[in-house]
């Protein structure tokens, strides 16, 4: 059985255990966004990146951690400085590219990015393949994938019509971690987020200012003075129509 | 051809194909590879065995059609043989010269002779021009002597002896230790062992129901680098070298299939290769038992459809499979894991030709050659802003200024050197500074670029490195599979700001956010694609930094490429009106009369420099 060291914990898995699983077991916080329990990994989001140096060559890389299979004498690091750096520059580009995902946004303040360098793109997709590894791998259906290449890939139908495999079931929406808690407020581009406004109606109970109940927002408390200028009448409004 | 059964029979062979060809026999080898074949190679053949004919001496002198010779610069080179002699920019027209001088007692044609500039010297043979003088020709060697259709040429030349000699008395891992000990590294430019390789693929793998243990083995001939040819020269000109290379790699790894997966932008590779296959096979060196010794091997020929990504070898293997051509992480490495999840070596073209030199001179031979650690010969593609355009075979070690100057003849229009732009896109540009830098694995890498697959590309002082970088991002942000987000989100991004820096829109913050970018993609992207992606981004910045602060402080190019930056003017005193500019300017932007100054109308001006070009008192001005 692999034995290797995370954060300095010694921890023994199973053969075949990802490192992911290992960080997971040992109940290490570690973001993803294209990781489910339920399907096979493919490291396109690399937020689980984590420093690797083999007791062999002594070399340190980050490498993702869903698609890391652990080996014996692995020394794994999952929140070292490095790693920080690179989760925080590659959220600073997913906040880019999916500015009024609430996923996004969320883990965005929680690894501290205060600004945006890049325009942004308001995407609705972050091609993490969720979708369509749960359409082939847990509904046995296959009827979306794919096409085209770097700028032009998307998740399409083929040939853009719907396939007769699709049970429209509706799993795909499920797993979204972007099209999910969408949030329709945010316009400003040097805010993360302007309040939970999204979480209509439930957010809204007998609080004095809008606070979201859901989770505990990281970008929320961040960007708290901006909320309470709206008027919570009005976000009821907004919502409501 | 009658099948050979045994390593006798294939000496017999060689022994009847040497006989058979008459040394002293006046032969005329022209190049007919890409390069000389679009300058008229094909029209010079059929002209010179018109001449042949009708001079009546169709049986007294042959007419050969062979690989890439190297100098396209010069093109069409041919050869005539016994002599050697070299002659290069023949047309045509020029075809009954040529053999009028081979029947005539071989006095060379003058005129068709290759002149040094430097010492202005006449060459007569390939070895007394400065290009190929300070050579060392291994894996090219034979690329002017051979027909590659004819695995009889092939054979005359030493072809397939060292499969006679792995397959007569040596073991796999005898094999496997020659290659280790020769100190050959991979030529598609991450420069890993060889022979390393070979031993891990060796380790790995579980027997499968009938004991045996199922391995395969790929060429990668995907080579997509702008400006790099090194692979389809090499399978254009001598597919049967590359084809030995892969026998000698079955039997030291025990795999009965192998896998060529070129381009099929590559169409004279492909078919020399298919046709170098099918003759191999006739002669019973691929198929069932070879060569008499139970050795089963065949090669399939794959063909991919164009995206750069497929030579990554992950990429490779999905699309041999039939899958869509993107990578996946490694590990499992495909030594471990490869094509249909079996044991699966990919070595380049240039790798797998250099076995069967390996093996038949032994592996002192080879690892005389080169420095400490970086092996043997490499071969470059010379381009771009360089007298002397084509193919090199040096040794490793050779620095960039014997490169540049001795081999490649300089730089034309008495411009001077600024940068070398090493490994395709994604390898790096090195200034003129540092133009005696060895070049091999470790030294370029020190540098900020790579080996990279050997497309080397010389740029002058009229290029803007901003430009440079940001045709290189273009490239890739096309070419990049789109699978893992930093690579595909990241060449996106850096494609915006170096456009927004080429246009004077550039802020000094998007520097960092270049660094910033370049270091994310390099350590979190998902394949080699990616983390090389920036390195012509990062090496620019690196040794060309005033040049980018002069695009965003002053919002100039110092180059004068970039076209939001620079401005089309007439000098009035200098112009003396003669409408040349006029007649070439596509957007009618150039008013005047005959005879008078003309001027430029700037909000029509599409800034594409013909005018420039054209004006002989040189009054087009670019500020």
């Amino acid at each position: 059985m692999p034995k290797l060291r995370i954060n300095g914990i010694s921890v023994e898995v199973e053969p075949g255990t990802t490192v992911l699983e290992a960080i997971r077991f040992l109940g290490l916080p570690i973001p993803t966004l294209c990781h489910d329990d339920g399907l096979r990994d493919i490291g396109a989001c690399r937020l689980c990146v984590v420093e690797v140096s083999m007791a062999a060559n002594g070399r340190t890389r980050l490498l993702s951690a869903c698609t890391l299979p652990a080996q014996d004498g692995m020394d794994v690091r999952t929140n070292s400085n490095t790693v920080q750096r690179a989760r925080k520059l590659l959220l600073e580009l997913y906040v880019a590219t999916c500015p009024q995902s609430k996923t996004i946004q969320d883990l965005a303040s929680e690894y501290g990015v205060r600004r945006v360098r890049y325009d942004t793109h308001n995407e609705h997709c972050i091609q993490c393949g969720l979708c369509v590894r749960i359409c082939e791998q847990q509904m046995m259906a296959g009827a979306i994938g794919f096409s085209g290449r770097g700028h032009d890939r998307r998740v399409s139908r083929p040939f853009d019509i719907t396939s007769e495999k699709c049970r429209q079931c509706g799993a795909c929406l499920y797993v979204c971690p972007v099209c999910e808690l969408r949030c329709q407020a945010s316009t400003a581009t040097t805010a993360l987020c302007s309040g939970c406004l999204n979480f209509a109606p439930v957010c809204f109970q007998s609080y004095d200012d809008a606070m979201c109940f859901l989770e505990p927002c990281h970008a929320c408390e961040l960007t708290g003075p901006i909320r309470s200028e709206i008027p919570i009448k009005k976000l009821k409004k907004t919502l409501s129509s | 051809m009658p099948r050979l059964n045994s390593i006798p029979e294939l000496e017999k062979l060689r022994a009847e194909c040497v006989a058979g060809s008459d040394a002293q026999r006046p032969c005329l080898t022209v190049c007919a590879g890409s390069g000389c074949s679009a300058a008229g190679a094909e029209d010079l053949l059929t002209a010179l065995r018109k001449a042949v004919e009708k001079a009546g001496m169709k049986d007294q002198i042959d007419v050969k059609s062979t690989g890439c010779h190297g100098f396209c610069e010069r093109g069409p080179v041919m050869l005539v043989w016994p002599e050697g002699t070299f002659y290069n920019r023949v047309t045509a027209s020029s075809a009954a010269e040529v053999v009028a001088s081979v029947c005539n007692g071989h006095k060379p044609v003058e005129k068709l002779l290759y002149k040094d500039p430097v010492s202005g010297k006449k060459c007569l043979t390939e070895e007394e021009v400065p290009f190929y003088a300070r050579q060392t020709r291994v894996l090219f060697a034979n690329n002017g002597r051979i027909d590659p259709k004819q695995i009889t040429d092939y054979l005359r030349v030493g072809g397939y002896a060292s499969v006679a000699k792995v397959l007569g008395g040596m073991t796999p891992e005898g094999v496997v230790e020659t290659v280790t000990k020769s100190g050959l590294r991979g030529r598609g430019g991450a420069g890993f062992p060889t022979g390393v390789k070979w031993s891990l693929c060796r380790a790995n793998g579980k027997p499968n129901g009938h004991g045996e243990i199922e391995r395969y083995i790929i060429c990668n001939a995907d080579e997509g680098d702008p400006g790099a040819f090194m692979d389809r020269s090499l399978l254009e000109g001598n597919p049967h070298s590359v084809i030995e290379g892969m026998i000698i790699g079955a039997f030291a790894l025990g795999a009965k299939q192998g896998f060529v997966y070129v381009r099929a932008e590559y169409p004279l590779a492909v078919k020399h290769l298919h046709v170098a296959l099918q003759q191999a096979e006739e002669l019973g060196l691929l198929g069932d038992n070879i060569l008499g010794t139970g050795l089963n091997f065949r090669i399939r020929l794959v063909q991919g459809a164009g995206a750069f990504v497929c030579g990554e070898e992950t990429a490779l293997i999905a699309s041999i499979e039939g899958r869509v051509g993107e990578p996946h992480p490694r590990p499992p490495y495909p030594v471990e894991k490869g094509l249909f999840g079996k044991p699966t070596v990919i070595n380049n073209v240039k790798t797998w030709a250099s076995v069967g030199h390996i093996v038949n001179r032994g592996h002192e031979w080879y690892s005389a050659i080169g420095t400490e650690k970086s092996k043997g010969t490499m071969v470059f593609s010379l381009v771009g802003k360089i007298n002397n355009t084509g193919l090199v075979e040096v040794p490793m070690g050779i620095t960039l200024h014997e490169m540049i100057y001795d081999i490649g003849g300089g730089i034309p229009n008495g411009r001077s050197l600024k940068a070398v732009q090493i490994g395709g896109p994604s390898g790096g540009c090195i200034p003129a500074d540092l133009i005696d830098l060895p070049i091999d694995y470790e030294q370029l890498t020190k540098a900020g670029s790579m080996m990279g697959s050997g497309g080397m590309v010389v740029m002058d002082d009229s290029t803007c490195m901003v430009d440079v970088a940001r045709y290189f991002m273009e490239f890739l942000e096309e070419e990049s599979c789109g699978q893992c987000f930093p690579c595909r989100q990241g060449t996106q991004e850096m494609k915006a700001i170096l456009t927004r820096i080429c246009e004077g829109r550039g802020k000094e913050e998007d520097l960092d956010t270049l660094q910033d970018l370049g270091w994310l993609m390099k350590e979190t992207s998902l394949c080699g694609l990616g983390q090389t992606a920036a390195n012509p981004v990062l090496t620019t910045l690196r040794y060309f930094r005033s040049e980018y602060l002069a695009h965003i402080r002053d919002e100039v190019c110092p180059a004068k490429v970039c076209k939001k930056l620079i401005v089309y003017e007439i000098n009035p005193t200098v112009c003396d009106g003669c409408g040349a500019c006029v007649k070439v300017c596509a957007g009618t932007a150039i008013l005047g009369e005959k005879d008078r100054a003309h001027k430029i109308d700037q909000a029509k001006c599409t800034k594409c420099g013909a005018c420039m070009e054209v004006c002989k008192p040189k009054a087009v001005l670019v500020s």
